[in-house]
């Protein structure tokens, strides 16, 4: 219900959605820069993405004063006290997304001149999924749309079998060839931080759940961590 | 960042409406109010809060001379609306008060028809000579309280007959309509229901863009809900005021933080 006697609260509340989504395409940007600056060997691009990160934790410390303040004055309640808190968990998740994009761009810059290991067929397909993962659960979020966000803690098992993969694949190689031990952690460290991103998903998808019905409960209870 | 960035704010804020410069309230020889400096500007809401007996309406009450109907009072310091000091010879007070509006803590129609209610101040000031006029004052400003359209057909039916929250709106239009520029509101909202307190605080938000609204009240939710600046009244001392989000997030002042953390006492 927007109901015109909390005008004050919809509209408050309206422009750190606005500034939510602003951090959802800063986010997908730094994921998809990070990765091709690991698939080009771009080390410029990576820098970029290493100082646009100021950006994206500018926004989150803005969207958490303004939620602050829209709790302390327009004492939201029900699902307008869930949404704003919801907001305040989710912008930490995007944040650490965020540094996760910058963990790649710096494993770059580790990498130097070093020829690439072996082509990045799964890595791709992680990233295209992690972004996707992002993308809908964002879209969850706005739609309140709970059927939509459970989706996504299934689509992060198919994101965790990909790591799994690679994983085996980067622990063999260094098994048969010890001279190729650095090259292959620095591609597992990316592969870590793409895996990492789909966990921050979940979470989200988590958030929209609870907006929604209030309850609070885990999505995805993985059956080994890695 | 700051929360003026947020709000889009400027730290400075509009126009200064009204300056209050060291003033001293007394009643008798008790001093009720004690130093108080502050700028209210304009198009903002100014919100005054503290405990029971703290001052803040009697402050409310300096801004339209509104003290001098009691006997034994005495001021010290300066009160300038606009540049000028509203306590010096040769005011008018009769028009001080027209540019001062005040709405009062319980709603107090005069127990005459809807339409003579909002159309006395515009008769006793002689403003509008025209009964063609004085309708569409009357209309125009029951339209700015949201009246109009419960009343627009019992116009001549007593005021009385409103529920209070309704009678409340319509003390609201009977100070718009002799066109002021600041309105005083002494607890607007302690009679009321929310409902009727979320009304005036939407009209608060829609009349600030035409005026300047100081509201003196002890729920500190609206406080923080209706208003750009916020003071807090302690033992007649003006003890902090600042951007009402400041006030009610990061508060410079422990006696700030426990008043409005329930922790007083």
């Amino acid at each position: 219900m927007n109901s015109g006697l909390r005008a004050p609260f919809d509209r408050e509340f309206a422009i750190i959605q606005d500034d939510l989504l602003k951090m959802h395409q800063l986010i997908d940007e730094a994921v998809a820069r990070s990765y091709a600056s690991l698939a080009g060997r771009d080390p410029e691009l990576a820098r970029q993405v290493i100082d646009d990160d100021e950006i994206i934790n500018q926004l989150r410390f803005k969207i958490e004063e303004a939620s602050l303040a829209l709790i302390a004055t327009q004492q939201p309640t029900a699902t307008d006290l869930r949404k704003v808190i919801a907001i305040m968990h989710i912008v930490v998740e995007l944040e650490r997304m965020g540094d996760h994009a910058t963990g790649i761009a710096t494993t770059v810059l580790l990498m130097g001149d070093e020829p690439s290991l072996k082509p990045l067929v799964d890595l791709s397909k992680m990233v295209e999924l992690g972004r996707e993962m992002l993308d809908d659960s964002i879209q969850a979020l706005i739609n309140q749309d709970t059927e939509r966000a459970k989706k996504i803690a299934a689509r992060d098992d198919e994101m965790d079998k990909y790591y799994r993969a690679i994983f085996d694949e980067l622990v063999d190689i260094m098994a048969r060839q010890p001279d190729a031990a650095p090259r292959a952690t620095y591609l597992l460290w990316c592969a870590h931080n793409v895996e990492r991103i789909g966990d921050r998903v979940t979470n989200i998808a988590e958030r929209v759940v609870f907006v929604s019905t209030g309850d609070m409960q885990e999505l995805n209870i993985k059956e080994q961590q890695i | 960042m700051t929360w003026c960035k947020i709000l889009g704010m400027k730290s400075s804020g509009n126009h200064a409406k009204v300056e209050v410069r060291d003033l001293d309230f007394y009643y008798g020889h008790f001093k009720a109010l004690s130093d108080i400096s502050l700028t209210i500007r304009q198009n903002e809401i100014t919100a005054l809060i503290g405990p029971s007996g703290c001052g803040k309406s009697t402050f409310l009450r300096c801004i339209n001379r509104m003290n001098d109907t009691i006997s034994g009072t005495r001021i010290v310091g300066e009160v300038l609306i606009d540049g000028k000091d509203i306590y010096q010879d040769g005011i008018d007070l009769a028009d001080l008060r027209r540019r001062v509006g005040m709405v009062f803590q319980k709603p107090n129609p005069f127990p005459q028809s809807i339409f003579d209610n909002v159309a006395f101040g515009p008769r006793v000031l002689g403003q509008v000579n025209n009964r063609r006029r004085l309708k569409e004052v009357v209309e125009e400003s029951l339209k700015a309280v949201a009246l109009i359209d419960q009343v627009r057909d019992s116009l001549d039916e007593s005021a009385l007959n409103l529920s209070l929250g309704e009678q409340q709106r319509l003390c609201l239009a009977r100070v718009l309509a002799v066109r002021p520029e600041i309105i005083l509101m002494d607890e607007p909202c302690s009679a009321l229901d929310p409902i009727d307190t979320l009304r005036i605080e939407e009209l608060m938000l829609r009349l600030k863009n035409d005026y300047t609204i100081v509201i003196v009240t002890h729920n500190m939710q609206q406080a923080a809900r209706v208003s750009d600046r916020t003071g807090l009244f302690w033992l007649g001392e003006l003890v902090e005021f600042d951007i009402t989000n400041n006030i009610f997030t990061r508060p410079q002042e422990q006696r700030t933080e426990d008043y409005i953390s329930g922790r007083v006492g």
